[in-house]
């Protein structure tokens, strides 16, 4: 299978590789998939008192489609509200990244991921989900 | 590192480049000016021509496999030997019984014509293998039945290149009067095939599996005992009447020389290809939480098959750019379904979906090697630093007692 350049170029040089502390009251963490269907991702965010993402972080485990998703997902949300990144579609992920069919679910789970961290820093910081 | 244009190619498995001596062979046999005749033309020269070369080429193939030339029949490849044979068998013994007994490593060749027998009224017992990919022959002898007509366990597994008993299993069908069909299409070549001593009945030959071309193959039926086939292919009768269709003469050409030059080179292709692969598996062994899937000594030279565990396979792939290989991973199959052979081993998910196959060839250098090996250590670390999975690993959490919220 050939790869998008833009698949490829987030693959050679994923950005915000890494790991927050989850312990950190800014810090939301969502880890989502299973290995056992070949995708893992964990993405983190850092919320500042604004209510807007700072920075974020992932780690995955997947194709080079997945990891893609999961890293341009991390350049996205950065300077946006928690209800801007909530927004965001796997649509866009897989039309920005030119996803064949057969790698949409990439785009999806980097979207459950974001939303689940998402949830989890609302759950930590008593805010309603 | 240098990058290359054209990457590596360590996937012999999946195809050979075709020898360039087979290739001028198989040249003089198309044009005008060549022998282009057709073998059935009886009645001139063109035609006895072609037949000559056809029958020097049946005589190649079956001296790499101790058989006598009547016994070998020419057809489009390996996965059309397997259907000749056990669709073949099956239907000419239906009156006999209506049991086969095949394992679940087998290629898709096999598997997908036992599946139709299936619909077609036939019972098949599909044998797990022991988690060395080799079959138990007190599991194979407990699955033979009253009315079992065939046992077809495949020679060398395209996969982990793990190497089957045949002449073992061949006296355990012999002695219970069961039909013995082997897939060959991985051993021709490779490992030691004499049908003099093995009582294989049917066996099956690829020629792209060993520098020969794509789109011709060959099925030994044995003669005594003589075995009776249904032929699948109807026209003219050729072959004896079981395979039926013109013999494209170049590329019979091509499958016996092919052969030829196998059964010369063989031994010190092997040798060369062990020690290949050694150096392969000794530049890559100590890295951490690395698997070798399937029976280390009873295997083909030039296969190596490994799992990188927390790193999925089509993610390495990608790193491995340079190299051209082939994994298990389920995004790598056109169902994201996991290899069904290293499943079959006993491989949990996460290990197949992690695992490369590297299959090593007549035109693999040591620096190939060289280069794999540094390109392999490189990747495997960058794509670890990425997995989540690694991270909690080396945190020490048992990932097997993880609730995944999985999509």
């Amino acid at each position: 299978m050939s790869y998008s350049e833009k698949v490829i170029d987030h693959y050679e040089n994923p950005r915000n590789v890494g790991v927050f502390d989850k312990d950190d009251k800014s810090v939301g963490t969502g880890m989502v998939g299973a290995p056992a269907c070949g995708d893992v991702m964990r993405l983190q965010i850092k919320v500042n008192e604004q209510g807007i993402i700072e920075d974020a972080r992932f780690k995955t485990y997947g194709c080079g489609s997945a990891i893609a998703s999961s890293s341009l997902l991390t350049e996205w949300v950065k300077g946006k509200t928690l209800d801007e990144a909530r927004a965001i579609k796997n649509t866009d992920i897989a039309e920005e990244l030119a996803l064949p069919p057969v790698k949409i679910h990439c785009s999806v789970l980097a979207e459950d991921a974001i939303k689940a961290a998402i949830e989890d820093f609302k759950a930590k910081s008593g805010l309603v989900v | 590192m240098t990058e290359r244009k054209v990457p590596i190619y360590l996937d012999y498995s999946a195809t050979t480049p075709v020898d360039p001596r087979v290739a001028e062979k198989m040249c003089h046999c198309l044009t005008m000016d060549g022998d282009f005749g057709n073998p059935a033309s009886k009645s001139h020269y063109f035609g006895w021509k072609a037949e000559e070369l056809v029958e020097r080429a049946r005589k190649d193939v079956a001296d790499l496999i101790g058989a006598d030339p009547k016994e070998i029949v020419w057809t489009s490849g390996a996965t059309e030997s397997n259907n000749l044979a056990i669709k073949g068998a099956a239907y000419f013994l239906k009156k006999k019984g209506k049991h086969i007994i095949t394992c679940k490593t087998e290629h898709k060749a096999v598997l997908d014509t036992c599946r139709h027998l299936e619909r077609d009224g036939f019972e098949v017992t599909y044998l797990d293998p022991e988690t060395d990919g080799l079959v138990d022959l007190k599991k194979l002898e407990a699955a033979i039945r009253p009315d079992t007509i065939l046992v077809s366990i495949m020679h060398v597994n395209n996969e982990i290149g793990v190497v089957q008993d045949i002449k073992a299993i061949g006296e355990l069908t012999r002695s219970k009067g069961i039909l013995f069909h082997v897939d060959g299409a991985q051993s021709a070549g490779k490992v030691e095939i004499d049908l003099q001593t093995m009582k294989v009945d049917l066996m099956s030959f690829s020629a792209h599996k060993v520098y020969g071309p794509k789109g011709i193959g060959a099925l030994f039926v044995r003669r005594k005992p003589r075995v009776r086939l249904e032929a699948q292919m109807h026209g003219g009768g050729h072959e004896r009447g079981m395979r039926s269709g013109t013999l494209p003469t170049h590329q019979i050409v091509g499958m016996g020389e092919a052969f030829r030059i196998a059964k010369e080179e063989m031994a010190v292709e092997g040798a060369r290809l062990t020690k290949l692969k050694n150096r392969l598996l000794d530049g890559i062994k100590d890295i951490e939480e690395v698997y070798i899937n399937g029976d280390l000594i009873h295997r083909v030279p030039g296969n190596l098959n490994v799992s990188f565990n927390f790193i999925e396979g089509e993610s390495l792939m990608m790193a491995l750019k340079e190299l051209a290989v082939s994994s298990g991973s389920a995004c790598t199959s056109s169902s994201l379904e996991p290899s069904y052979v290293l499943r079959a081993l006993g491989r949990n998910d996460e290990l197949a979906h992690s695992s490369i196959r590297f299959t090593l060839g007549r035109f693999t250098t040591e620096a190939d090697i060289d280069h794999t090996i540094e390109l392999l250590r490189e990747k495997v670390q960058k794509l670890r630093e990425l997995s989540p999975l690694w991270d909690m690993f080396k945190e020490g959490i048992d990932l097997s007692t993880v609730k995944w919220a999985a999509h």
